[in-house]
C-alpha cells in the first residue's frame, strides 16, 4: 500500500523515548512516511496531530504504567474527531494481563519489549485500513 | 622476554592460527582482538596512566582501600505509590542490610505538576512515589532519622523544592541541614537530552544549579549537590565511550556555570558527583569506569585548576542497566544483574543500584527487590572481587581498553567544545543524534543477529505470562486529590501566598539572588510543589524540545 502514514507519539509524562525513535527510524526505513511527536503529549494533542496530519497509524509508546487510561483515551479521542479507521497500535512496558483490556478498547495490537521491528511493520501492512 | 622477541613470538602465533581459520573459524563480529599482550601497552608510563588509588589520577579508585575497609553504599532506588507505601518499602531495605536511601518520585512530581494537575492524568504514584508538599516528605521520611542515613534522591528539574523539603523534614526532626548526607539528580542537561523531565529553559535551569551548590557549600556541606548522570544517555542507546563523554562534557557545563557565577572551584567541585550504567560486556565496563576518572581527574586539574584532590575525584553511584533486562525467561536476569554488579564493583564505585529481575514488566515486587540487594551482598561477601584495590588493573587487554575508551571520550569533548559546549551541542540536537544512531544501531544488530541476547533472539522458549506482578492501585489519584484538598483547608494560607509572591520577585532579580532560600519558606509554608513550580514556571517559562529523528 502506497503513502501510509504513521504518527509515532509518546503520551503522558514518560520521557523514555528510545523505543518510540528507533520504531519510528525502522517503520521509516520500511517505507512508511513517519511523523515523530516528540514526548509529553496529552491524548488531546495527540488526536488532534492525527486529525490535522491525516495519518493512517497511530503508534502509543508508553513505559510509565499510565497505558490502562491514556491509550484508550487517544482511541476515544479519535473516534471522537471521526477517524474511526485509523490503525491504533502500542508498545512499551505493558504487562501481559493489561494487553485484552486495551485490545477491548481499541488498540488493534500491542508490542513488548523484545519485539523485532519487523513484525510491527507486518502488521501495519496486513492492517492498515 | 624483550619486547622484539615476544613481537617476533606474537606474528608467529598470529600467522600459525590465521592460517587454521578454515578449520578453526573463530566466531563471527568479535570486537577485541585475538589476544592482548605486553605489545598492546607499550611505552605504559604506570604513574601517570594508573597512580596509586586515592592519588591523582584516581584511575585505580579514588580511595586509598576501597572495599578492604567498607564495601559500596547498597542503595536501592525504590518508590511508588503513595508515601504510606514508600515509607513501608525504605523501612524494609533498610532493615534488610541496605545501606543508604534512594528515593523514585512519580513523573508529575519530576515534572513540577500537583497530582491533581490535568497533565498528571494516569500517572500519579505510577513510576515513583507522589509527592505534592512537606506533609508528604513527612510521611516518606517518617521513623527515618536523617542524620543516620545518606538519601539521594532523582529528582532533577525541581531539585531545589525537594532537597527544600528534605531539609524542612530535618528541621521538624531536629536535625540540623549541616548533618545531612545524601544526593539531588540536579542533572538538567542530560533531561533535555535524554530523559525528558526538563521544565524551565536552559538558562533558568542553569540558574538554579549554581543556586543550589551556593547554597548547599554554605548550608548543607556534606550534600551532593548534583549527580552528573551517563546512565541515562546509555540508557537511551549510547555506547560506553559516549556514555562518559557526554556526561563529562555536561560536567564541564556545570563548572563552568559555577565559576562565570563567580564561585570558587575548589568550594563547590568535591560535591560534584556521578551516575553510570552498568551494562553486560563486563570488561567494557570495568574500562569505562577506569577511563572516566582519569577523564575528569584531568579536566579537572588542567582546565579547571582544581586544587583539593577531592575536587578531582570522579565519585561515581552506579545502577545495573534497565535496558538489558528482558521480558522474556525473566529469571535470566538475575544472573545479568550479578554480572553487572561484577563489573560495577570491578570497576570501583562507590554505591550501586541493583535491578530487579521483573523490571522489563513492572515495577518490582519486595521479593524481587531482595534478590536483588542480595545480588550485591554475595558479590561484597563471598565473591572476593571487593579484597583488593582494582584487581583487572594490569591487565593488558583491560588497560589497552581503558586507553581506548579514554581516547574516544577526549575525542568526543574535543567535538562538543568545538561546538560550543554541551548546552549547545544538545540544543543543535548532535548529542540525541549521536545517542539515536547508536541505540539503532544495536537494535539493527539483535535483528540481523550479530548480537545474541539470550530468550530474545536465541534460545527462546514458550512460557507462561508472568504472574506476581507488582501492580499500583489506580486510587492513588484519588488518595494525593483528597490530600491536597485537607491540606489547602488547614494551612495558612495567606502565608503560604506571601512566599510564594517573594520567590516571584526573587526569581525575576539577577542569579546572584540565591533562589534556595524563598523555595525553603514555601515549602515551610506548605505550598505545594505544583504551586512553587507554577510560580517559576509564569516567570522563566517552559523549556520546548526540538524533535528530530
Amino acid at each position: 500500500m502506497a503513502n501510509v502514514k504513521v504518527l509515532v507519539a509518546k503520551p503522558g509524562l514518560d520521557g523514555h523515548d528510545r523505543g518510540a525513535k528507533v520504531v519510528a527510524r525502522a517503520l521509516r526505513d520500511a517505507g512508511f512516511e513517519v511523523i515523530y511527536t516528540g514526548i509529553r503529549l496529552t491524548p488531546e494533542q495527540i488526536a488532534e496531530a492525527a486529525l490535522q496530519d491525516d495519518v493512517n497509524v497511530v503508534a502509543l509508546s508508553l513505559l510509565s504504567g499510565a497505558h490502562n487510561t491514556l491509550f484508550p483515551k487517544v482511541v476515544e479521542l479519535l473516534k471522537e474527531k471521526g477517524l474511526n479507521d485509523v490503525l491504533v497500535i502500542g508498545g512499551g512496558v505493558i504487562p501481559d494481563a493489561d494487553i485484552p483490556g486495551l485490545k477491548a478498547a481499541g488498540v488493534a495490537e500491542v508490542f513488548t519489549p523484545g519485539t523485532p521491528t519487523g513484525n510491527i511493520v507486518e502488521f501495519i501492512n496486513a492492517n492498515v485500513k | 622476554m624483550a619486547n622484539e622477541t615476544l613481537k617476533a613470538g606474537f606474528d608467529k602465533y598470529m600467522a600459525s592460527v590465521d592460517a587454521k581459520l578454515d578449520k578453526n573459524p573463530e566466531r563471527a563480529n568479535l570486537e577485541p582482538k585475538r589476544l592482548y599482550t605486553p605489545l598492546d601497552v607499550e611505552g605504559f608510563d604506570y604513574e601517570t596512566k594508573l597512580g596509586l588509588p586515592g592519588e591523582y589520577p584516581f584511575t585505580r579508585g579514588v580511595q586509598p582501600t576501597m572495599y578492604r575497609g567498607r564495601f559500596w553504599t547498597m542503595r536501592m532506588y525504590a518508590g511508588f505509590s503513595t508515601a504510606e507505601e514508600s515509607n513501608k518499602r525504605y523501612r524494609y531495605l533498610l532493615a534488610n542490610g541496605g545501606s543508604g536511601l534512594s528515593c523514585a518520585f512519580d513523573l508529575p512530581t519530576q515534572i513540577g505538576y500537583d497530582s491533581t494537575d490535568a497533565m498528571a492524568e494516569g500517572e500519579v504514584g505510577k513510576v515513583g512515589v507522589a509527592i505534592d508538599s512537606l506533609a508528604d516528605m513527612e510521611i516518606l521520611f517518617d521513623g527515618i532519622q536523617l542524620d543516620q542515613v545518606s538519601t539521594s534522591m532523582t529528582i532533577n528539574a525541581p531539585a531545589s523544592v525537594l532537597l527544600a523539603m528534605y531539609i524542612a523534614v530535618a528541621e521538624k526532626q531536629g536535625v540540623g541541614a549541616d548533618k545531612l548526607r545524601g544526593t539531588i539528580q540536579n542533572d538538567i542537561l542530560k533531561e533535555y537530552a535524554a530523559r525528558g523531565t526538563y521544565i524551565f529553559p536552559p538558562a533558568p535551569s542553569m540558574r538554579l544549579i549554581t543556586n543550589i551548590f551556593e547554597y548547599c557549600a554554605k548550608n548543607v556541606p556534606l550534600w551532593n549537590t548534583i549527580s552528573i548522570s551517563g546512565y541515562h544517555i546509555r540508557e537511551a542507546g549510547s555506547t560506553a565511550s559516549q556514555e562518559i563523554a557526554f556526561t563529562i562534557a555536561d560536567g564541564i557545563a556545570y563548572v563552568e556555570a559555577a565559576v562565570k557565577a563567580g564561585m570558587d572551584v575548589d568550594e563547590f567541585a568535591g560535591r560534584l558527583s556521578f551516575f553510570w550504567n552498568a551494562h553486560n560486556n563486563v570488561l567494557e565496563e570495568v574500562a569505562k569506569f577506569r577511563a572516566s576518572r582519569r577523564v575528569w581527574a584531568k579536566v579537572m586539574k588542567e582546565r579547571f585548576n582544581a586544587q583539593k584532590a577531592k575536587s578531582q575525584m570522579l565519585r561515581v553511584h552506579t545502577q545495573t542497566a534497565g535496558s538489558m533486562l528482558t521480558a522474556q525467561q525473566p529469571n535470566n536476569n538475575i544472573v545479568r544483574v550479578a554480572l553487572q554488579t561484577a563489573a560495577a564493583v570491578m570497576g570501583g564505585t562507590q554505591s550501586l543500584h541493583t535491578n530487579s529481575k521483573d523490571e522489563a514488566l513492572a515495577l518490582p515486587t519486595t521479593e524481587s527487590v531482595t534478590i536483588a540487594l542480595r545480588t550485591q551482598q554475595i558479590v561484597a561477601y563471598e565473591s572476593g572481587l571487593a579484597d583488593t584495590v582494582d584487581p583487572l588493573g594490569g591487565s593488558y587487554y583491560v588497560e589497552a581498553l581503558t586507553d581506548k575508551i579514554e581516547a574516544e571520550a577526549w575525542e568526543y569533548i574535543q567535538k562538543i567544545d568545538e561546538i560550543g559546549g554541551a548546552p549547545e551541542a544538545i540544543a543543535k540536537g548532535y548529542i540525541q543524534k549521536e545517542i539515536q544512531d547508536s541505540a539503532y544501531k544495536w537494535q539493527m544488530d539483535i535483528e540481523k543477529g550479530n548480537r545474541i541476547i539470550v530468550g530474545v533472539n536465541k534460545f527462546q522458549q514458550d512460557e507462561e505470562p508472568p504472574t506476581n506482578l507488582l501492580r499500583v492501585d489506580g486510587s492513588v489519584g484519588k488518595l494525593q486529590a483528597d490530600k491536597i484538598a485537607a491540606l489547602k483547608a488547614r494551612r495558612d494560607n495567606a502565608q503560604v501566598e506571601s512566599t510564594l509572591a517573594a520567590l516571584e520577585k526573587a526569581c525575576g532579580e539577577p542569579e546572584s539572588t540565591n533562589l534556595m532560600p524563598f523555595i525553603l519558606d514555601c515549602v515551610r509554608a506548605y505550598a505545594t510543589e505544583g504551586e512553587i513550580c507554577g510560580v517559576m514556571r509564569k516567570v522563566f517559562g517552559e523549556y520546548k524540545s526540538n524533535v528530530a529523528l
